[in-house]
């Protein structure tokens, strides 16, 4: 057994976490990116994804230079970026989405905004607005420590993430510290829409799994209810991106576009409701280590 | 000598390794295998024997009587670094980390290029020792070095035109990053200058270390002292450390950086980030960076792609921050004129880089007693601008 840290304090994430896995369900964790085409979609497109059936949101706070995503995560970074969005009116945006849903918010960002907001102030603002967790792309263990402490201080995560790369003895240190989940990231590359499941992801969650009690979802590339279904075998939560970022900047200006991403989402999340469904996974994982861990 | 970085890569508060947990391991890894090869005779024997051989060191320290008769004050020696195969200091670094790449069993290696030097070198060494390499380059950069993208896809090199953010030099090291994230299993990244994560600042600062090493042998034999001043370009900074750092010690010797002021300091075209900028993250490590108050990374300028850069290597930020190196910033049309009196006065027609140390001289010099010593590092020649100062020059 992994020795844990003391425990995180509990939050939107982890009791959202706690609440599926009563329900025998995994979490569809939704990415898109804030203030792409603008705040005002945002707000009303995360009203959407919740009323589709997201379970958390990542909300992509737009960089100029977004070094680990690919082409369309990076141009929704330019639209967001030109339509005036950054990391202040973005935790406004969450404060205002606060009136309305009790959905986990996450901030996916990357190192600098955050640095040059300060760590302290970002916190603070953060846990006012009703931020939940924070995924920063760029900032691994061993540069973490003093934003990690000062969000603990606040009750709000650091969702680490480990790559297929980590090897099993830096995944169990980086797990043995992890709150609310685990970022688990399936393939080497970027953010992007891919074809199938990467090879060993198999393999690769189960060294994750033995690591940590700590739930886990798994990201990058992932776009079909098809590979929903596949890789929910391995994890409790599927996290998907670039595939509704993709819709939102085609439909963008679209009457349409919140009733596409309405049932897009719907889909995704049909094969996570039922823990039925891990067991007709294509690749047929296996059944023990599916289960949300305690 | 100094000891930076520390264990973590730190060279005070700067430096560190800001990148994507995929490649973490990879750069433990790196550490590794270059902690090894420094101790390992053959490695250093074999590196030393094709810096020789090939790149053709060590390069002269030139007495540059024309230039020194022209400023009228101290004498001024250059730092022929131009004369290095392929042209530029450039290849110190890529022999280096070429065979490093070898020592690690990657079959292929890729390269960031802001001038296409960079680039030019990385596919020369790639050639060499039978790699297969591929070189990321800004758009613009394509535009404005088109006889070095030539010369790259001669020797064998794809490169891969980058069309994001401002299609420089940042947005091609963003490419590389990505396309390393990707491929790490199988791929080596050439990181050109001293930036980026740990370990690569003090890897190409190690590689490059060899221009001051020689610098000093050469200054002793013709001065029997050590010089009054060393000046240097600064973009990411490869060249500057590789001339200031066996000098950091000599207390004496002062030792200044210089930035490429562009359209100059008051405008938004600039690439002195050292002298502009503030503290930030960018492509893996904590440094000096332009940057807007959200933390967006701004677009730098500078009439010298090599020096087109938001950024610049962590230790520079150190050496600034402890006061051992002085920085300061030359204009584009400053390095223009000093490209064209360095021609006329010694027949070397400078990289437009190199250019910036150049017109530093022109205003230091003449006002140092005549038995002062400057030494200019000419880190590049200047064949690749050519085209870019013709039009320029015609223009006018």
């Amino acid at each position: 057994m992994i020795a844990e840290k003391e425990k995180a304090v509990p939050n939107r994430i982890s009791e959202k976490f706690g609440m599926l896995k009563e329900r025998g369900e995994k979490a569809l964790i939704t990415f898109i990116t804030a203030g792409d085409p603008d705040l005002d979609k945002t707000k009303e497109l995360v009203l959407v994804l919740e009323k589709a059936g997201a379970d958390l949101i990542e909300l992509g706070v737009p960089y100029s230079d977004p070094l680990a995503d690919g082409p369309v995560i990076q141009e929704a970074s330019q639209r967001a970026l030109k339509s005036g969005a950054n990391l202040k009116k973005i935790m406004q945006t969450v404060a205002d989405l606060r009136k309305q849903t009790d959905i986990p918010i996450i901030l996916m960002t990357y190192y600098n905004p955050l640095l040059r907001y300060g760590l302290g102030q970002v916190s603070d603002d953060a846990a006012a607005a009703g931020v939940d967790g924070f995924i920063v792309p760029d900032l691994p263990m061993e540069e973490s420590g003093d934003f990690s402490s000062r969000l603990a201080g606040k009750g709000i995560y650091l969702i680490p993430l480990v790559a297929p790369t980590s090897g099993q003895k830096r995944i169990k240190k980086i797990a043995a510290k992890a709150a609310g989940f685990v970022y688990c990231v399936s393939l080497t590359g970027v953010t992007g829409v891919r074809q199938g499941i990467p090879e060993n992801l198999k393999e690769f969650m189960s060294i994750v799994r033995e690591s940590t009690r700590a739930p886990l979802a798994v990201g990058f590339g992932v776009s079909t209810p098809e590979q929903v279904a596949a890789i929910s075998a391995y994890c409790d939560g599927v996290i998907v991106g670039s595939a509704l970022v993709k819709a939102i900047a085609e439909k963008g200006g679209s009457p349409k576009l919140m009733d596409f991403i309405y049932k897009m989402v719907q889909k995704l999340k049909q094969p996570l409701k039922t823990s039925k469904s891990k067991l007709r996974a294509p690749l047929g994982g296996s059944g023990d280590g599916i289960q949300v861990s305690r | 000598m100094s000891v930076l970085p520390d264990k973590k890569g730190h060279f005070g508060e700067f430096g560190g390794k800001y990148v994507p947990e995929t490649l973490m391991p990879e750069l433990a890894e790196l550490e590794k295998a270059y902690g090894e090869a420094k101790r390992d005779k053959s490695f250093n024997d074999e590196l030393k024997y094709y810096l020789k051989q090939y790149v053709g060191r060590p390069s002269p320290l030139y007495y540059a009587r024309g230039l020194t008769e022209y400023c009228g004050g101290a004498r001024v020696y250059l730092k022929r670094e131009d004369l290095n195969h392929t042209g530029a200091h450039k290849i110190n670094n890529t022999m280096g980390q070429v065979m490093l790449a070898m020592r690690m069993g990657k079959k292929r290696v890729i390269a960031e290029t802001g001038a296409g030097q960079h680039g030019v070198a990385t596919a020369t060494s790639a050639a060499m020792f039978g790699l297969e390499c591929v070189i990321f380059m800004g758009e613009e950069d394509i535009k404005r070095q088109e006889l070095n993208v030539f010369r790259m896809k001669l020797l064998g090199a794809r490169v891969e035109p980058v069309s994001s953010g401002s299609r420089t030099l940042k947005d091609a090291m963003n490419e590389a990053i990505r396309d390393w994230v990707t491929n790490v299993r199988t791929t080596f990244y050439v990181l050109g200058s001293v930036g980026g994560p740990h370990p690569y600042p003090m890897i190409v600062r190690d590689f490059q270390k060899i221009i001051g090493e020689e610098t000093k042998t050469q200054i002793i034999e013709q001065e029997g002292r050590l010089p009054d001043y060393i000046l240097a370009c600064v973009g990411g900074g490869s060249n500057s450390i590789g001339i200031f750092y066996p000098f950091l010690d000599d207390k004496g010797v002062k030792l200044i950086g210089i930035e490429a002021a562009g359209h100059g300091l008051d405008t938004r075209f600039h690439a002195a980030t050292l002298t502009k900028g503030s503290k930030g993250v960018l492509h893996g490590a904590y440094s000096y960076i332009l940057q807007d108050e959200d933390g967006q990374i701004l677009e730098a300028h500078s009439v010298s792609a090599g020096l087109d850069y938001p950024g610049v290597g962590p230790e520079h930020s150190y050496l600034k921050e402890s006061k051992r190196v002085e920085y300061t910033s030359i204009t584009d049309r400053e390095a223009l004129d000093a490209l064209q009196a360095l021609c006329r006065t010694e027949g070397i027609i400078p990289a437009l880089e190199s250019s910036h140390a150049i017109a530093y001289g022109l205003k230091l010099i003449p006002q140092l007693a005549r038995d002062k010593i400057v030494v200019i590092n000419l880190s590049g020649r200047g064949d690749k601008d050519v085209q870019t100062v013709a039009g320029i020059l015609e223009v006018e």
